[in-house]
């Protein structure tokens, strides 16, 4: 007897994706998709699409979707879900997109908490453009625009959004994932899963950071891009969770490392 | 008829509200007026004023460059505006609070005792309401009553008593000057 | 309705909107124009609607963009920088041709230049204003009535053509408190169907988008050309302006918004003298009002130009004539406010032949 193990979901539309081999957009959008199919909530949701390699989500999600200008997603996001709040509203950017052009949207849609989840594709490059130094960029590592590689001097640190973001009030949900192997992939799907779930209670801000693999613009085989990501992004960009309602049952306790003066 | 009334004092003597108390009463008289606020970093700093046109006419500009008349509410006001005052033009002065006297032979100054009749009618804060019944009085550009008139409808919050205390307070002034 | 109330312009554009149905505001405070958004913060809440203090300007068009891309009837407003710095946003909604309504309460430029009522943005709104071949309809009251009352309008043609519609006034419209009237009942806009176009979250079948890209080759093409023939339709069939005394007119005194007041009294008091002045002012900036200015262009010899920047609105004025007549200019830019007295005396030399302001 024949049994479907797998099939795409109809999440997606039909139009083959243009990502190069070994691009890890491919997969979270996949994951994307399956979530918000499982929620049951494909014929309510609103996806905004970012500037970058994934400036043709509009095209692959089998949903309404808006494109918006570069880094303003969270903004946009703001503006649908504040007229049609019972809506699932996602936005997915780019580490280009949210945490440079974007970075004052990011924070301040964080800061007033919208009820919206950020789909955060962190690669650590410009892909799109060719290449050019990202605001995630490793130390030493070589782009366009930084080709003896990222020094302090020039460039400065490269910024962890998921633990800047950790230090406001404002964000419900912020949890760091890979899609270097199976078993990450099982992980992030339900990291966004839970994001939206938490969307969808009215809960507040939720963001999924992604660490994806970007072998064109590193210059290097999809295999040796996932080493890369093992060996040199998940050191400096830690998986986890980084905040979570505490109210959930699938929270970890937090362990509270200075008791506040009341 | 045209009044191109400039009036100026320290920030918290209701320039602004006495403004707009002089323009509502133009409008509710049926007369085209406009009231216009100095805005924005020049509010900073105590000093306060605004324009405002009273006229048979549509009026052109809301700025008043060169005014008709002055209502001088505290001594830098006068110091600021008195040059600007047309020849012919009439100046009302509170004399509780300026000590400088108008140095123009071309106009006509008058000095009242703004601030202290306030305190009689029992409110300092009625001083915006005692220039404007001595200017009404005066000038006739608007009515005593359009004056009394307007004072519900821009102290939206005042109370009854309020109301009347202004009331008072523009007959007082328009009295100094009978 | 009837009721005549005494209203600040920006207080009078902000509850303009709320009457004509406007539900959703995102803004940050500028000078002269933040009793806009102040307004709104209170007011809009009492109709349901939703007022957000932006982080930025550019954060507040990009709210607008996705507030109006589900239908909603939506404002912002800002003055000279800050519009510049929306400028982008903007460009986006023409091409996505989402119905935005926004106000410049233009200020002293360029740079920071100053909070002074100023007329220096117009090439700036007539132009489209941002990157790329684009127009937005542009309307500009002379009056507090008008800031009012102009929302309606720029509403309804907002969502007729799919465009954005804005009010460009000035430091005076927006501060000034005068009598307004509004000549329309408040809008629900709850009565309004849910356009076709706007994001819903719907079947798959049904699935919208909204963007301003497309990548293939000639298509983006296309869908300039597209937009032109919206732009055509709206030349055609929107020009609206103001004319008065033109039949024996000597000389045409032309200017906008403020300017236009100030030509308008100083047509009345040359009338009294006898001085035979015909007074033009352009309701909508774009589409401009060409054929009233072709038509007078035939017969009057003389115009005089009267703008509180440095010779922007005197170029259409100029399009429009077509070398017909002799423009003269008086500019008063960066909080120069033309009086009565200079103008009318202006108008007295240059019809007594003094060539000293005659630009073409």
């Amino acid at each position: 007897m024949e049994k479907v193990v797998f099939e795409r979901t109809k999440g997606l539309t039909d139009i083959p994706m243009r990502y190069c081999p070994g691009c890890g957009h491919g997969v979270v959008h996949r994951l994307v998709a399956e979530c918000f199919m499982e929620l049951g909530v494909q014929e309510k949701t609103i996806g905004i699409g970012p500037v970058g390699c994934s400036v043709f989500a509009d095209e692959y999600f089998n949903v309404d979707m808006i494109q918006g200008a570069h880094g303003r997603g969270p903004a946009i996001a703001t503006g649908i879900k504040r007229c049609l709040p019972d809506r699932l509203v996602f936005s997915y950017q780019g580490d280009g997109d949210l945490a440079s052009i974007g970075a004052a949207e990011m924070l301040h849609s964080a800061m007033r908490s919208e009820n919206i989840t950020i789909i955060f594709i962190n690669n650590a490059i410009y892909g799109m453009t060719g290449g050019q130094m990202a605001p995630t960029t490793l130390l030493g590592m070589k782009s366009t625009t930084s080709p003896s590689g990222r020094t302090v001097a020039a460039n400065g640190y490269p910024i962890r959004v998921c633990e800047l973001l950790s230090a406001m009030e404002g964000p419900i949900y912020l949890e760091r994932v890979s899609v270097d192997k199976p078993a990450a992939v099982v992980k992030a799907k339900k990291a966004i899963k839970r994001a939206f779930e938490y969307q969808l209670e009215g809960r507040g801000f939720t963001l999924v950071e992604i660490l994806s693999q970007c072998p064109t613009d590193w210059h290097m085989t999809p295999l040796q891009a996932i080493e890369k990501i093992r060996k040199d992004l998940i050191p400096y960009y830690p998986l986890g969770i980084y905040r979570e309602p505490q109210d959930d049952k699938r929270a970890k306790p937090k362990k509270v490392a200075v008791e506040k003066e009341s | 008829m045209y009044q191109g009334i400039i009036m100026s004092g320290f920030g918290g003597q209701g320039i602004i509200s006495g403004g707009i108390m002089l323009a509502y009463a133009g409008m509710i008289e049926g007369k085209n007026v406009t009231f216009f606020p100095a805005y924005g970093a020049e509010m900073r700093g105590g000093t306060a004023n605004c324009s405002v046109v009273v006229s048979s006419d549509p009026v052109a500009s809301p700025v008043v460059g060169s005014p008709d008349s002055l209502l001088i509410m505290n001594e830098p006001s006068l110091a600021r505006f008195e040059d600007s005052l047309k020849p012919d033009g009439l100046m009302i002065i509170n004399s509780s609070l300026v000590n400088s006297r108008s140095t123009r032979t071309d106009i006509t100054a008058i000095e009242i005792p703004v601030s202290d009749l306030a305190e009689e009618v029992g409110n300092i804060k009625t001083a915006n309401m005692v220039i404007l019944g001595a200017y009404a009085k005066k000038t006739g550009a608007v009515s005593i009553d359009a004056l009394k008139n307007s004072i519900a409808k821009v102290y939206l919050r005042a109370s009854e008593s309020m109301v009347e205390l202004n009331k008072k307070a523009i007959d007082k002034g328009a009295e100094a000057v009978s | 309705m009837a009721e005549r109330t005494l209203m600040k312009g920006n207080e009078a554009v902000a509850e303009g909107a709320v009457r004509a149905g406007c539900r959703f505001f995102a803004g940050y405070p500028i000078t002269p124009q933040n009793e806009i958004p102040e307004y709104m913060s209170w007011r809009l809440p009492e109709e349901g609607g939703t007022f957000i203090q932006a982080e930025s300007e550019v954060a507040a068009i990009n709210m607008l963009f996705g507030a109006s891309s589900v239908g909603t009837r939506v404002m912002t407003s800002s003055s000279s920088p800050g519009i510049s710095l929306k400028q982008e946003g903007i460009s986006y909604c023409a091409t996505a041709e989402l119905p935005i309504f926004y106000t410049n309460v233009v200020r002293g430029g360029p740079g920071l230049g100053n909070i002074a009522p100023s007329q220096g943005d117009y090439f700036q709104a007539t132009r489209g204003g941002g990157h790329g071949d684009y127009r937005v309809i542009v309307f500009a009251p002379k009056t507090v009535e008008e800031m009012a009352n102009f929302p309606r309008i720029c509403y309804e043609l907002a969502f007729k053509y799919r465009i954005p519609t804005m009010v460009l006034a000035d430091g005076i419209l927006g501060q000034m408190m005068e009598p307004v009237t509004f000549d329309f009942d408040p809008i629900d806009p709850s009565v309004f169907k849910t356009p076709d176009w706007a994001l819903r979250g719907s079947k798959p079948e049904e699935r919208r988008v909204i963007k301003s890209y497309d990548l293939r080759p000639g298509k983006m093409e296309q869908w300039n050309f597209r937009l032109e023939k919206k732009y055509d339709e709206i030349r055609e069939k929107e020009p609206r302006y103001e004319a008065v005394n033109i039949d024996d007119a000597d000389i045409i005194l032309t200017g906008y918004g403020t300017a236009a007041r100030v030509c308008e009294s100083v047509m009345a008091l040359g009338r009294k003298d006898g001085l035979k002045i015909g007074y033009v002012r352009p309701i909508t900036l774009w589409p401009f009002p060409k054929s009233i200015f072709k038509e007078l262009g035939e017969k009057v010899e003389k115009f005089f130009v009267v703008e509180m920047s440095l010779g922007q609105y005197i170029e259409d004025v100029k399009l429009s004539l077509n070398g017909k007549s002799e423009i003269y200019l008086h500019k008063r830019p960066a909080g120069g406010i033309p009086t009565g007295e200079e103008v009318l005396e202006l108008t007295r030399k240059i019809l007594s032949g003094d060539k000293l302001k005659l630009v073409a």
